[in-house]
């Protein structure tokens, strides 16, 4: 895929459909390799800039110490959230079998 | 160290020494959940405590409980940590009982950091941090054996859990033996308690350990690759796994190979197990939590924490000594909460031996903290002055315990109520007399010097008053008779 | 087109009916948004029961509040109640949310009418609105022609005149953009200037709501009733609501207006304003912005020279870099964001095996092309060994505008620039995707420092469509930004109405 000098490859693309849960087939893994491969080599234009004396900024606005009240408010109604689920039985979400993590 | 298992002694003649570092989770004791006004509560019908934001419905959003980040502080003074400035993150990675599919969590700037915790008669265990985070919801496995994952065909998910506030205090690897972890979180547990922080129950899971282990050789100082046990759910469990983790990696080392870094399962068939690793391990693409804002608690803030705070065990224990308590009973007062209780009721002149032995043998009883002081310090008082016998001052506590939240706890009153009136002396000797003789052959032996046969006599003056007679006075009357 | 506040005093004097506005619009709903496509759903049976409310409440004498009666339209990323709120994915087609988000309270309990929830590029991500699952929305000034996006159904609807307020969200450009290309005013107030609670969450740092509307005192009536500190968005900013539309009546005399070189750069490069020649500015100006935009710009600027503002460049470096640092934190946010939706509690299943299928299966379809890429673009610029030369740097490229704003605030009390370097453009005409996100060139830079942007028509370009110019505030600087607004728009060139047939007769049921 590509030349060497790539700023993805396939195998990444496969990787973070992993990571993501995405399924996808290998035309696909393609596909975004070339989408993700375009913006990405747009993004080398930061490799030149020396930005190590410029903290990086993660809220736009600085706030601190933003806090509520240890006072409980009403939850929602189980049923309404209930109904909009794909699957529940007893009041619970129901899913298919959870796998790996156990002895 | 005084307290040595077997198996650590072997370590240590084998030439080997165990690294134990502890991470322990506690559920804070808040009314409602980390990010979300939710009721903290469990127990109840699932999925009824939650909001938009514990089930990471679209659109919702996290607003901090700013009681969780005081109990989280008030903890780190008690750890001897400094306060920070924190952030939190996001820890990413895909559970069905992660409502977002994240956690969030304090990362590399957690609230506090860098303290330590006294292991009562041990040594100096050093904190590396401790930091808030959300709890996860609860899945139940449906169709494998007991629940378990492996067989099951598919899975039920409650969110009451979700959003729970939990802090993770995470010691330095300076544990080194089975009975000093297990010390550990024994004082973690009490000061827990003694701050209100978490109701910390291993068993009830209010309260998790997991244990980092790796040994080395003895003296060498350092770090070899250590594993992660999780299901620790008892202290017992926590010591027999640090001795069958420790003796694993030992004999792996003599037969010339090595231990893998992995997480292992502990399982009360007393062996730990390897977890299936999960293919995308360890990539959690952690990065600050954009809808929540810096935590910066200013130095007024964090002072008027610890003034709140009541006194911590340590300095109790230290007190309670004073008072004439061994170690072992200090431990218990301690560690059931009732030192303030004790303490004060001593100052406020009630006989310090009688008052600890209430509180060792006869108070393990919830309501019993709420008691006042001066209450317990006139209870005391009845008994020393023989208005109550001490059967009767036991009955009279555990009533006082069941008033106590409402207030309505006098013994003078609930002593009236139950009829237990000072049994009049000559009365009671009569009854002495009696006992003598009925048992005419334990009275020869009682005379010849046997002490232990004055136990018939108690006995039968006992069960002719239902109990309600002193046991003392009855011992002094048989001293009386005897010399008469 | 009636405009939203003649509605609003009309209905609470009780001089026109609520219901009747309401059936106004419904019916140029039913007749046009068959060709335009603005809305995925037309709540009109609870739209008749607010109308009739409101109504009744000014026959007992109450006043509904200042929005009475209006007509309002919402993206349909904004959780409605018992309201489908899809996003414009298969994923969460049918979610019935079991609350309002705060924005949509406020519109109502201030007599504001919902009348549906309108088509937007799939979980805002896209400057065309053709990602929408649903199809895509036409511009009205020419249905062969994109309205912008993300929220080109808000802004439609209101260029078509089916309702006269709308909601979008801005996350790099989403509300000022199609704004540019539909010809109306759109705002993106400050971060953290209006509560986020209840918008679906695309990139948490950088999403703000914001009003569309005709005129800018439209806009202005909106923004202040939305406005306002919310205990539920931990990032809302506890600050008084000002008076805007009292902002609107002042003049620009004395304003400095600073015109951003780097996005100004292939029109007359401002040298009667004293900037860089233009040989040596060209370097860091940005390409692909259209000359008559430019034009339009510069245009706008003499204008407030006129009405008495002191006009001068302004070098902002920073913004060159804006599109890249944009488009690895915003995907990054957003591969958070999006992650859950997993088929466990709400929205789209695809049954698997197991969990781990059942979620990448579901993935798999719930999600368009675009929002798949943009979640592997995020999960890549955070994953182990990447975060720091992607993600990292980007903050920090972040920062960087920040401060070359300050620098730039220093000297001026509002900055001018296009708001889209181009106008309206034929669908499928940007479908690579660095072409098409060099659409939010202009809009990206205000969304990184979190300052409040808007957009207000100024004259057309090419095919003699409409053009925005963009005026950029401090944090919190809304007032001074709607004076210029309100300034620009009495000297903007008459725009003609959209070419709609029935748009027309709309204009003449608005007299
Ligand atoms: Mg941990
Ligand atoms: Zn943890």
């Amino acid at each position: 895929m590509g030349e060497p000098t790539a700023a993805i490859s396939t195998d990444d693309v496969a990787h973070v459909a992993r990571l993501a849960r995405i399924e996808l087939t290998s035309d696909e893994i393609e596909h975004y390799t070339g989408h993700l491969g375009r913006v990405l080599e747009h993004a080398r234009e930061l490799e030149d800039l020396d930005l190590d004396d410029v903290p990086p900024l993660a809220h736009p606005y600085p706030l601190r110490n933003v806090f509520r009240d240890d006072v409980a408010s009403s939850p929602v109604d189980r049923d309404e959230v209930l109904s909009q689920a794909p699957a529940a039985s007893g009041g619970q979400f129901e899913v298919p079998p959870v796998l790996g993590e156990e002895a | 160290m005084a307290a040595t298992s077997h198996s650590a002694a072997d370590n240590a003649s084998s030439g080997w020494e165990i690294v134990v570092g502890l991470e322990v989770h506690v559920e804070l004791a808040t009314d409602t959940k980390l990010f979300s006004a939710a009721p903290s509560r469990f127990g109840d019908e699932p999925n009824t405590n939650v909001t938009p934001v514990c089930l990471g419905l679209p659109g919702s959003l996290p607003v901090l409980n700013r009681r969780a980040v005081e109990l989280a502080m008030a903890v780190g003074l008690a750890l001897n940590c400094e306060i920070r400035p924190s952030v939190f993150h996001r820890k990413n990675y895909f559970y069905p009982d992660m409502p977002k599919d994240y956690q969030v969590s304090q990362y590399d700037q957690p609230i506090c950091s860098d303290g330590w915790l006294d292991v009562p008669g041990g040594s100096r265990i050093g904190i590396e941090r401790a930091h808030l985070e959300e709890d996860a919801g609860k899945t139940t496995h449906l169709g494998g054996a007991d629940g378990r994952i492996h067989g099951a065909v598919g899975a039920l998910v409650d969110y009451n859990r979700a959003g729970t506030p939990l802090l993770e205090i995470v010691s330095r690897p300076d544990i080194s033996s089975a009975a000093e972890a297990s010390a550990y979180v024994d004082e973690l547990r009490t000061i827990l308690l003694t701050l209100g922080a978490s109701d910390a129950r291993l068993e009830e899971g209010s309260m998790r350990v997991d244990a980092n282990i790796s040994v080395r050789p003895a003296g060498s100082g350092e770090l070899r690759t250590r594993c992660e046990v999780k299901n620790l759910n008892s202290l017992r469990s926590l010591r027999n796994a640090i001795d069958y983790e420790a003796r694993r990696h030992i004999d792996l080392y003599a037969a010339g190979d090595v231990p893998v870094q992995e997480t292992r399962h502990w399982s009360e068939d007393g062996r730990t197990h390897s977890l299936r690793s999960k293919e995308e391990a360890d990539d959690y693409r952690y990065f600050p939590e954009p809808d929540l804002v810096p935590l910066a608690p200013d130095d007024e803030w964090i002072a008027q924490v610890r003034a709140a705070m009541p006194e911590l065990p340590a300095s109790q224990r230290a007190r309670l000594h004073e008072c004439g308590a061994d170690p072992e009973d200090a431990q218990v007062i301690v560690g059931r909460g009732l030192a303030p209780v004790v303490l004060e009721a001593i100052e406020a002149g009630a006989d310090a031996k009688r008052t600890m032995t209430h509180a060792v043998q006869n108070l393990a009883l919830d309501g019993a903290e709420l008691l006042g002081i001066d209450h317990l310090a006139s209870l005391v008082q009845m008994e020393t002055s023989g208005q109550l016998t001490a059967t009767q001052a036991k009955t009279v506590l555990g009533i006082m315990c069941e008033r106590a939240a409402a207030g309505s706890a006098d013994p003078a009153a609930i002593a009236a109520e139950l009829g237990f009136e000072a049994m009049d002396t000559a009365e009671l000797e009569s009854l002495v007399d009696q006992a003598i003789a009925d048992n005419p052959e334990a009275w020869e032996k009682f005379c010849a010097g046997e002490a232990k046969v004055a136990g018939v006599f108690v006995g039968a003056v006992m069960k002719a008053t239902r109990g309600q007679a002193d046991g003392q006075a009855v011992t002094q009357l048989l001293a009386q008779r005897r010399g008469a | 087109m009636t405009s939203a506040h003649v509605i609003a005093s009309e209905v609470r004097a009780g001089t026109r009916r609520a219901t009747d506005v309401l059936e106004e619009f419904l019916g140029r709903i039913e007749t046009h948004d068959g060709d335009v496509h603005a809305f995925n759903t037309v709540s009109a049976e609870q739209a008749r029961a607010a109308a009739a409310a409101i109504d009744a409440s000014v026959d007992e004498g109450r006043d509904p509040g200042p929005l009475a009666g209006i007509p309002v339209a919402f993206k349909d990323n904004l959780c409605t109640r018992g309201v489908a709120t899809t996003c414009s994915s298969r994923m969460l087609e049918g979610w019935q949310p079991p609350y309002d988000a705060t924005v949509v309270q406020a519109m109502t309990s201030a007599g504001a009418v919902m009348i549906g929830k309108t088509n937007l590029d799939e979980f805002a991500m896209g400057s065309s609105t053709e990602h929408s699952a649903f199809g895509p929305t036409r511009n009205p000034y020419d249905l062969t022609r994109v309205p912008g996006g993300s929220s080109g159904g808000s802004a439609a609807a209101v260029a078509a005149g089916f309702a006269p307020l709308a909601l979008g969200s801005d996350t790099g450009g989403s509300i000022r953009q199609p704004a540019s290309l539909c010809g109306i005013v759109g705002i993106k107030p400050t971060y953290g200037r209006v509560s986020r609670y209840g918008l679906v969450a695309f990139a948490s740092s950088f999403d703000q709501i914001g009003p569309f509307a005709t005129d800018v005192a439209d806009a202005a009536l909106a923004l202040g009733v939305i406005s306002g500190h919310d205990p539920a968005d931990s990032t809302s900013i506890p600050a008084a609501v000002p008076d805007f539309a009292a902002a609107l009546a002042r003049g620009v005399e004395g304003l400095r207006v600073g015109v951003v070189s780097e996005l100004t750069g292939s029109g007359r490069n401002g040298a009667a304003n004293g900037g860089p020649p233009p040989g040596d500015a060209a370097g860091d100006m940005l390409d692909g912005i259209e000359a008559d935009v430019t034009e339009r710009v510069l245009e706008a600027a003499d204008a407030l020279a006129d009405a008495g503002a002191t006009v001068g460049r302004v070098s902002v470096p920073a913004v060159t870099y804006g599109l890249t640092a944009y488009y690895l934190i915003a995907p990054a946010e957003a591969s958070s964001n999006l992650a859950r939706y997993d088929g466990t509690r709400y929205g789209l299943r695809v049954e698997g095996a197991d969990v781990e299928e059942m979620n990448r299966l579901t993935r798999r379809a719930g999600f368009g092309d675009e929002v798949k890429a943009r979640i592997m673009l995020g999960t890549f610029a955070l994953s182990a060994g990447y975060y720091d030369a992607y993600y990292g740097k980007a903050q920090r490229v972040r920062m960087l505008t920040r401060r070359d704003f300050d620098a730039a605030y220093a000297d001026f009390d509002v900055l001018l620039s296009p708001t889209s370097p181009c106008v309206a453009f034929r669908f499928g005409e940007r479908a690579d995707p660095m072409t098409m996100y060099r659409c939010d060139t202009c809009t990206i830079p205000s969304n990184l420092s979190g300052d409040p942007a808007m957009s207000v028509p100024f004259g057309t370009g090419a095919e003699d469509l409409p053009v925005g110019v963009q005026v950029m505030a401090p944090a919190l600087g809304e007032e001074t930004m709607l004076t210029v607004a309100a300034a620009l728009e009495r000297a903007a060139p008459p725009l003609s109405k959209p070419l709609l047939a029935g748009a027309a007769g709309s204009a003449r049921a608005g007299s």
